[in-house]
C-alpha cells in the first residue's frame, strides 16, 4: 500500500492548488518532490485532473531541466561545469565518477538507483572550482581520489 | 477621421485591421510568414514578417498594431539580409530531401528559399535524423521537417480544443510532438488534418494511398469503381491553375479523368448524401415528435464523431446513427454492385474521394466492414486525386466532361450543398419542410453563412425547431457546453471539424488565404442552382434503392446498411494509476474513478476506506487498486468496478459487499 500515500498527497497538492491549471508548475515540482521524479502516468492524471492536455503537461515537464520523467537515484551528485570548473578540469571528475559508478555514455543513474549524476551550469562557487554537491553537502576543489573517496563512504553507510 | 499610414512611399488608408501585418498584405505586399494564420494566435516566433518602422527601427509586422502616421519599408538591404539569415538558419537543419518530399511545390520554406535566392547554405547540418510517424490512417508526421512555428500546435489547442501535439523539450531539442514523445496513434487526435493544412512544410502530410489504388486498378481480376465527394469539385481545379470552375465543369472533367485512368465506374457521393437525408431527417423527426435524445448531432464528420467518442461519451446517443455518406455509399456499393455487375464482393473494390483526411480513419472503422470486407477499400484525398491525374498524364483543364454513372451517381442539390458548413441542416430543412410540389433553392438558405457558430429558430406546426450550425471543434465544444452547464435547448445541431465545412477540408488543395474558401463554398450553391433536382427525396434513384433494397427510410434494411454504432474512446481509458498490485498471479481489479465529478463526490475517501478494507480482511495479495478516469455515469458518481461489476452512487458498505461476492470468482 506505499503508493497510496504517494497518491493520496498528490490529491491533496492538486486540491491546495485549486487544481488551477495556471498552477502547473508547482504542482509539478511539488510531486515530483514526492516521487523525486514525474512519473508518466502521473502526469496523465495531472493532466486528466487539470483538465488540459497531456501533451501540454509533457510540453512543460520536458521543457525545464529541474523535471525529470525518469527516476533518478538516491543520492544526487551534482557536478559543477561552468566556465571556472571546466577550467579546473571538471570533466575529468566527471569521467572519475562515472567509471566508478560503471555508467555508460548516456547513462546518468545506477542501475540499483542509489546514485544520478547531473553537470550544473554554474553553482556559484568559483573560487572553489571545481566544485560539485553530494545531495546538500557542498565539496569544493574536488579531485577523482576525492571524489571516489565520497562515494565509497555513502556506499558504507548504505550497506549497513 | 481617416488613418493613414504609408508604406513604401505610397500611402494607404486603414481601419480596424489588427497589426502591420494585415494592412502591408492588402497593400498587396506578400511579406513572408511562416507562423501566421489569421484564423490564429499571433505568436511572432518566425520573425519573417521584419519591417523597418520610422523612428522605431525593425520590427515584426505580425505583432505590432497599426498607427496614424506610420512610415513603413517592408524591403531594404538589411531587412533582405535578415530574412535571408532566417531562412537560411532554418535549412541548416532541414531535410532538404524537397524532390521527394510530399508537401514539394507546395511547401513554403521551398517557395521562400526560391523568392529570396538562397542557392547556398552557409552552416553544416549537425541534425540527427528522427524516424518519421506513420501510426495513423489519416497523417504522417515527419519531425526532420518541422521548422518549430507552431502552427500546427495553435491550430489544434486554439481551434479544435484537441491539444494533441505541443512542443516539448528545449533549445536544440526542441521539437513538436504528442504526449510523452509518443506516436499520433495513441494520443488524442481526431485526424481532421488542420495540422497538416496549416504547416507550412511537410513536417505534417495527409498520408498517401495513391499505390494501393494503382495496385488495385492494375489486377485485372478487381473491379474498381470509385465516387466523388461533393467538396472536392469545388477544389480540384485549384490543383491545376484553375480557380474559376463550376463544380459541373470540375465533377464532368474528374469523371473524364477517372474514366481514362481506368476505374470501371464513377459514381458521385452526394447521392449517399442525398441518402443520408433521408435517414438522418428520418431520423430526426422520430425523435423531435418524441422528445428524446435531443439534440441530434449529425454523424458524418468523423474527426467530430470521434471527438464525441472522446470528449462526451455520455453524449453518443445524441449523435445520428447514420452513417456518413461515405460509410452509405461503401455498404450500399457492396451490397448492390456486385449482383448487378454479376461479380464476386471480394472482386470490387470501392474507392471514395475525399477532402477528408479523418475520412480515411471512418473507412478502417471496424464498425464499416461486413464479412471482415472494409465497405470502402482505400480512400483518395482531393490532393491525391490530382496527383494520380498528373501522374497519368492528362490535361486536367483540356478535359472534356462527362456524366457520373447510374444509379449511384445521380444526386440532387441537396447531396451537394454537403460540402458546405450548413449543406447538411439545409437539405434536412428541405426534406422535412419543403412542400412536396416546390423546388425552390433558397427556401431554406438562411442557415448559410461564414459564422462557426450559427442559430436558427424554424416554426414547425407551431412549434419551434431550434437548429445550430457549427464548424470547428472549439465552437462545437462551446455549444456541446451550453447544453451541458446552462442547459441551451436545440434539437439538430449540425458539426463539421473543419472551418467553412469539407470544402475547407485537410485533403484539399493546400490554400493560405479566406477567400478561397469563400470561393468553394460559393462554388457549391451555384451546382446547386443549376442542377435539376434540389430535395434529396426527390432522387429518382434514391427512391428506387429503397423499393428495390431497403424498403422504406428507418426500416430494419435501411438501418443494417445504412446505419453504425458509435464508441466511446474516453481519452487515458486504458492509463489507469495503480495504487496496489497483490502478488498473486490472478487478481481481482477495483478501479475507483478519480475524475472531476467523482472527486467532487469523494471517490478520495472512498479509495482510503477501500484500501483499510482490504487490509483488514487481509487480501492485499488477491487485489489490484487503481484510480481510473471516467466510467461515463458522472451523475451518479462515485462510480467504481470491482471486476465486473460497475457500482454507481458507491459507499464503502456496497463496495465491500461486491469486493465479497467477486473476490470469489478469482480463488
Amino acid at each position: 500500500m506505499e503508493n497510496y500515500g504517494k497518491f493520496d498527497r498528490v490529491c491533496q497538492i492538486l486540491e491546495e492548488n485549486g487544481k488551477d491549471k495556471a498552477k502547473l508548475i508547482p504542482i509539478l515540482q511539488a510531486v515530483q518532490d514526492v516521487y523525486r521524479y514525474l512519473p508518466e502516468e502521473m502526469l496523465a492524471f495531472i493532466a486528466s485532473s487539470l483538465n488540459i492536455s497531456p501533451a501540454r503537461v509533457y510540453g512543460v515537464a520536458t521543457f525545464f531541466s529541474h523535471f525529470t520523467l525518469k527516476p533518478k537515484g538516491k543520492h544526487i551528485i551534482k557536478v559543477c561545469d561552468g566556465t571556472a570548473c571546466h577550467v579546473k578540469k571538471s570533466t575529468l571528475l566527471i569521467d572519475a565518477i562515472k567509471t566508478k559508478l560503471k555508467l555508460g555514455a548516456s547513462e546518468m543513474t545506477t542501475k540499483d538507483m542509489l546514485f544520478t549524476i547531473e553537470t550544473v551550469s554554474c553553482l556559484g562557487a568559483c573560487g572553489l572550482a571545481p566544485v560539485m554537491v553530494i545531495d546538500n553537502d557542498v565539496h569544493g576543489q574536488v579531485t577523482p581520489e576525492k571524489v571516489s573517496k565520497l562515494i565509497d563512504d555513502i556506499m558504507k553507510q548504505e550497506e549497513k | 477621421m481617416e488613418k493613414i499610414l504609408t508604406i513604401n512611399g505610397k500611402k494607404f488608408s486603414f481601419d480596424n485591421e489588427k497589426n502591420l501585418l494585415e494592412v502591408i498584405r492588402k497593400a498587396n505586399i506578400e511579406l513572408p510568414t511562416f507562423c501566421y494564420h489569421s484564423e490564429l494566435s499571433t505568436y511572432g516566433a518566425c520573425r519573417l514578417c521584419m519591417v523597418n518602422v520610422e523612428k522605431r527601427g525593425i520590427l515584426p509586422a505580425c505583432s505590432t498594431p497599426p498607427e496614424n502616421g506610420m512610415v513603413v519599408v517592408t524591403n531594404n538591404e538589411e531587412i533582405r539580409e535578415m530574412r535571408k539569415m532566417i531562412v537560411e538558419l532554418l535549412l541548416a537543419n532541414h531535410d532538404k530531401d524537397c524532390t521527394s518530399c510530399h508537401k514539394s511545390e507546395s511547401c513554403q520554406l521551398q517557395t521562400l528559399a526560391r523568392r529570396l535566392g538562397i542557392h547556398k547554405i552557409r552552416f553544416k547540418n549537425v541534425m540527427k535524423k528522427e524516424p518519421q510517424d506513420f501510426s495513423t490512417y489519416s497523417l504522417v508526421r515527419d519531425p526532420n521537417k518541422c521548422v518549430l512555428c507552431g502552427d500546427c500546435v495553435r491550430f489544434c489547442e486554439e481551434i479544435q480544443t484537441v491539444g494533441a501535439i505541443d512542443f516539448a523539450h528545449r533549445g536544440s531539442k526542441s521539437a513538436v510532438c504528442p504526449s510523452f514523445g509518443k506516436d499520433l496513434e495513441s494520443s488524442e487526435c481526431v485526424y481532421c488534418g488542420q495540422c497538416a493544412r496549416v504547416c507550412p512544410t511537410g513536417a505534417l502530410t495527409p498520408k498517401s494511398e495513391v499505390s494501393h489504388v494503382w495496385n488495385a486498378l492494375s489486377n485485372k481480376n478487381k473491379t474498381v469503381v470509385v465516387a466523388i465527394a461533393p467538396a472536392v469539385r469545388a477544389a480540384i481545379g485549384e490543383a491545376f491553375g484553375l480557380n474559376n470552375e463550376t463544380g459541373t465543369e470540375a465533377a464532368g472533367k474528374m469523371v473524364t479523368a477517372l474514366k481514362t485512368i481506368g476505374f470501371a465506374k464513377v459514381f458521385d457521393i452526394s447521392f449517399a448524401a442525398d441518402m443520408t437525408i433521408v435517414e438522418e431527417a428520418k431520423e430526426f423527426v422520430d425523435r423531435f415528435s418524441k422528445g428524446e435524445k435531443l439534440p441530434q448531432f449529425t454523424s458524418c464528420c468523423p474527426a467530430w464523431v470521434k471527438f464525441v467518442e472522446q470528449y462526451y461519451p455520455d453524449m453518443i446517443e445524441n449523435l445520428s446513427s447514420c452513417r456518413s455518406p461515405q460509410g452509405m455509399f461503401g455498404s450500399l456499393a457492396k451490397k448492390v454492385l456486385p449482383e448487378m455487375y454479376g461479380i464476386k464482393k471480394e472482386d470490387l473494390v470501392v474507392i471514395s474521394v475525399m477532402p477528408c483526411t479523418a475520412k480515411k480513419f471512418e473507412a478502417r472503422r471496424p464498425e464499416l466492414s461486413k464479412d471482415g470486407l472494409p465497405d470502402t477499400d482505400f480512400v483518395l484525398t482531393t490532393q491525391e486525386l490530382a496527383r494520380m491525374i498528373e501522374e497519368s498524364g492528362l490535361s486536367f483543364k483540356d478535359l472534356e466532361q462527362s456524366a457520373f454513372d447510374v444509379p449511384l451517381g445521380f444526386k440532387t442539390g441537396g447531396g451537394v450543398i454537403f460540402g458546405n458548413s450548413g449543406g447538411v441542416t439545409e437539405a434536412v430543412l428541405r426534406n422535412v419542410l419543403a412542400k412536396e410540389d416546390s423546388n425552390e433553392v433558397d427556401e431554406f438558405s438562411f442557415v448559410r453563412g461564414e459564422d462557426g457558430i450559427r442559430e436558427t429558430t424554424v416554426s414547425v406546426n407551431g412549434k419551434d425547431l431550434k437548429v445550430a450550425v457549427v464548424y470547428g471543434l472549439g465552437n462545437a465544444r462551446k455549444v456541446v457546453r451550453d447544453i451541458k452547464y446552462n442547459h441551451k435547448h436545440y434539437d439538430l445541431i449540425e458539426v463539421m471539424a473543419c472551418p467553412g465545412g469539407c470544402i475547407g477540408g485537410a485533403g484539399q488543395p493546400v490554400y493560405n488565404s479566406l477567400d478561397v474558401r469563400s470561393k468553394r463554398t460559393k462554388c457549391l450553391y451555384e451546382n446547386d442552382k443549376v442542377l435539376e433536382l434540389h430535395k434529396p427525396q426527390d432522387n429518382p434513384y434514391v427512391q428506387k434503392i429503397y423499393k428495390d433494397f431497403l424498403k422504406e427510410p428507418g426500416s430494419h434494411e435501411a438501418h443494417e446498411c445504412l446505419h453504425t454504432s458509435h464508441t466511446s474512446r474516453k481519452r487515458l481509458a486504458e492509463n489507469p494509476f495503480t495504487i496496489h498490485k497483490g502478488k498473486h498471479e490472478k487478481t481481482l481489479k477495483i478501479n475507483v474513478c478519480f475524475g472531476t465529478s467523482c472527486m467532487l463526490r469523494g471517490s478520495q475517501k472512498l479509495l482510503k476506506s477501500i484500501l483499510e478494507l482490504v487490509e483488514k480482511k487481509n487480501i492485499q495479495d488477491k487485489v489490484e487498486v487503481q484510480a481510473s478516469f471516467c466510467f461515463e455515469k458522472c451523475a451518479r458518481g462515485p462510480v467504481v468496478r470491482i471486476g465486473s461489476k460497475v457500482i454507481t452512487k458507491c459507499t464503502i458498505e456496497l463496495a465491500e459487499k461486491a469486493i465479497d461476492t467477486e473476490i470469489k470468482t478469482i480463488a
